[in-house]
């Protein structure tokens, strides 16, 4: 049996006083995808921002390939080049042309050569269809080619796991589609991924598993046609049915 | 899907079409004329007041009962050209003074800015250090701290160091604007918004990697005019350090002033002043704007 590409275990994380995720335990195999759900502040963006140590656990595990990254003598550096992010505000960097974002990480922290880079960088702006956007700054790019970019850039590092945090939140209907069809063919290409949406539709196409978030906590599981369409708990149910009434399922 | 194309068929063929043969409406031209006519109107109204307000100030300043002595005593170009050399010997140590005070401030400014902005327990007694630096060298005026240094530092009788006014003076001048510098930088440092650190790190960069390829260059790029702002600040600043008696360009004006009774060399030295600072003012405002179009451009995207 192949080891996870991610475990959490017992996950728990609070601001303060206030609890935001309780109890979180998940397996991601590799080449799969898992979606979290939920209302807004139901700790999804947190439960990524945990994974890539942007936050501190306050209890828990998360294992990346059996390893254990939430250990105190851990680099978070080292960890966070094996996991790409992709955030709900893009935020490519707006001094840098699409290029210079993308070869950045490869070329300071994997001390890759600026020309091998640049070449790779190419390759990836080709088969996303923006290699005609390579000397362009972020502020003349569409948000839906920012947010390509943006994963470009994660996907530059070759990571092991990618976390997409609500990337299509920012975005217009038209715009959330090209963004949608990029994450479809990574996930076609076996890219093991970690997802937190509203686009009920989209988890349903991607998903391997889809993860309920209520109130900080993994209040039902499985696989996609059973969460979205027969939920057995009642918040679930409720949910799902507020979504479908806004017309995004 | 049909049926849209369909309606979009029938709005390109409505009868307000503005096809390839348009033509100006008479609507649209007697707009045009109303607009000349209201701009002809405006030039006119600002011509005639600038008139008035100038024309009246100075006929105020020309017929003053005392204009003609005071334009001997401020203006006479003759003696004006005659202490110019002196004048220009004086102003180069402004300009020299300047220069090495500005490298030192941005280095030692920067040093403080990073040491504020960063979280690392390791820095605590520098922040604290910083912070008391800054209050400190804000909130004295900047004569005072001439004063307190070029007397004061002498009067401890360090061996080794030097009692030179001139180093003395600039020393102060570093001092006092690497506090001002300090703040702007941190402040640019401050309005970067924190996903931008976020996306880097996790893109595994280090905090200094962070800090030197993502948040430093923006920032710097935001606070360039205040920056500017306070080049020129700087160099009219350095005129103070002439209290020491270093014959600065203020200081040499004023030797020549005091042997003639005539205020002419001060006037000299102004300009001299204003020969450098307002380019430099013009460099300001125009990066003002660039940075402002940038910002806004942006916030559209």
């Amino acid at each position: 049996m192949n080891l996870p590409v991610l475990e959490l275990k017992q996950l728990r994380k609070s601001f303060g006083d206030e609890l935001v995720l309780e109890d979180i335990s998940i397996k991601v195999p590799e080449h799969t995808a898992t979606v979290f759900i939920g209302a807004s502040g139901s700790g999804k963006s947190t439960l990524l921002r945990c994974i890539n140590l942007l936050e501190q656990i306050d209890d828990g595990q998360i294992l990346i390939d059996g390893e254990d990254i939430s250990a105190v003598d851990v680099d978070p550096d080292l960890v966070r080049r094996k996991l790409g992010m992709v955030f709900q505000s893009f935020n490519l960097f707006p001094h840098m042309n699409v290029i210079e974002n993308i070869i950045l990480a490869p070329t300071k922290v994997q001390g890759l050569d600026r020309d091998e880079a640049i070449s790779q960088a190419y390759e990836l702006l080709t088969r996303f269809g923006l290699k005609e956007k390579a000397d362009q700054y972020p502020d003349r790019l569409s948000g839906g080619q920012q947010q390509r970019v943006a994963i470009i850039r994660s996907l530059a590092l070759k990571p092991r796991l990618l976390l997409l945090d609500e990337i299509t939140s920012a975005l217009d209907p038209v715009l959330v589609n090209e963004v949608l069809s990029t994450v479809r063919d990574l996930k076609s290409e076996g890219m093991t991924m970690v997802l937190a949406t509203h686009e009920m539709g989209f988890a349903k196409q991607v998903a391997d598993e889809v993860c309920y978030l209520h109130n900080g906590r993994i209040l039902e599981w499985g696989p996609p046609e059973k969460i979205l369409e027969s939920p057995t708990q009642p918040q679930t149910r409720e949910f799902i049915k507020r979504v479908q009434e806004a017309g995004r399922l | 899907m049909s049926n849209e194309e369909g309606r979009s068929e029938d709005h390109r063929a409505a009868p307000y079409s503005f096809g390839e043969n348009w033509q100006v409406s008479k609507l649209e031209l007697a707009r045009r004329l109303a607009r000349k006519k209201r701009n002809q109107r405006n030039i006119l109204i600002a011509g005639l007041s600038s008139f008035v307000v100038l024309g009246g100030l100075a006929i105020l300043i020309f017929t003053s009962p005392g204009f003609k002595v005071f334009s001997q005593t401020f203006f006479k170009w003759a003696y004006g050209i005659e202490v110019l050399p002196k004048v220009i010997l004086g102003f180069a140590t402004n300009v020299t003074l300047t220069i090495i005070a500005s490298i030192c401030v941005a280095i030692i400014g920067l040093t403080i800015a990073l040491v504020r902005t960063s979280r690392s327990p390791t820095f605590t007694p520098f922040r604290i250090l910083a912070t008391v630096y800054v209050d400190l060298f804000r909130g004295i005026p900047m004569l005072l701290v001439i004063l307190l240094v070029g007397f004061g530092v002498p009067a401890l009788q360090i061996k080794g160091f030097t009692n030179n006014v001139l180093v003395l003076g600039t020393l102060a001048v570093i001092i006092t604007y690497s506090a001002y510098v300090a703040e702007v930088l941190r402040s640019g440092i401050l309005s970067i918004h924190p996903s931008q650190r976020s996306a880097a790190r996790s893109l595994g960069l280090t905090n200094f990697q962070t800090l030197r390829f993502v948040i430093m260059p923006q920032a710097l790029r935001r606070v360039t005019p205040p920056l500017l702002n306070d080049l020129v600040a700087l160099i009219k600043d350095t005129g103070l350090v002439s209290i020491l008696g270093v014959t600065d360009a203020v200081r040499a004006a004023q030797i020549q002033t005091s042997r003639s009774f005539n205020y002419t060399p001060y006037v000299i030295a102004a300009v001299l002043f204003l020969c450098i600072t307002v380019p430099l003012t013009r460099l300001t405002d125009r990066s003002l704007r660039k940075s402002i179009e940038r910002q806004n451009a942006q916030g559209l995207a």
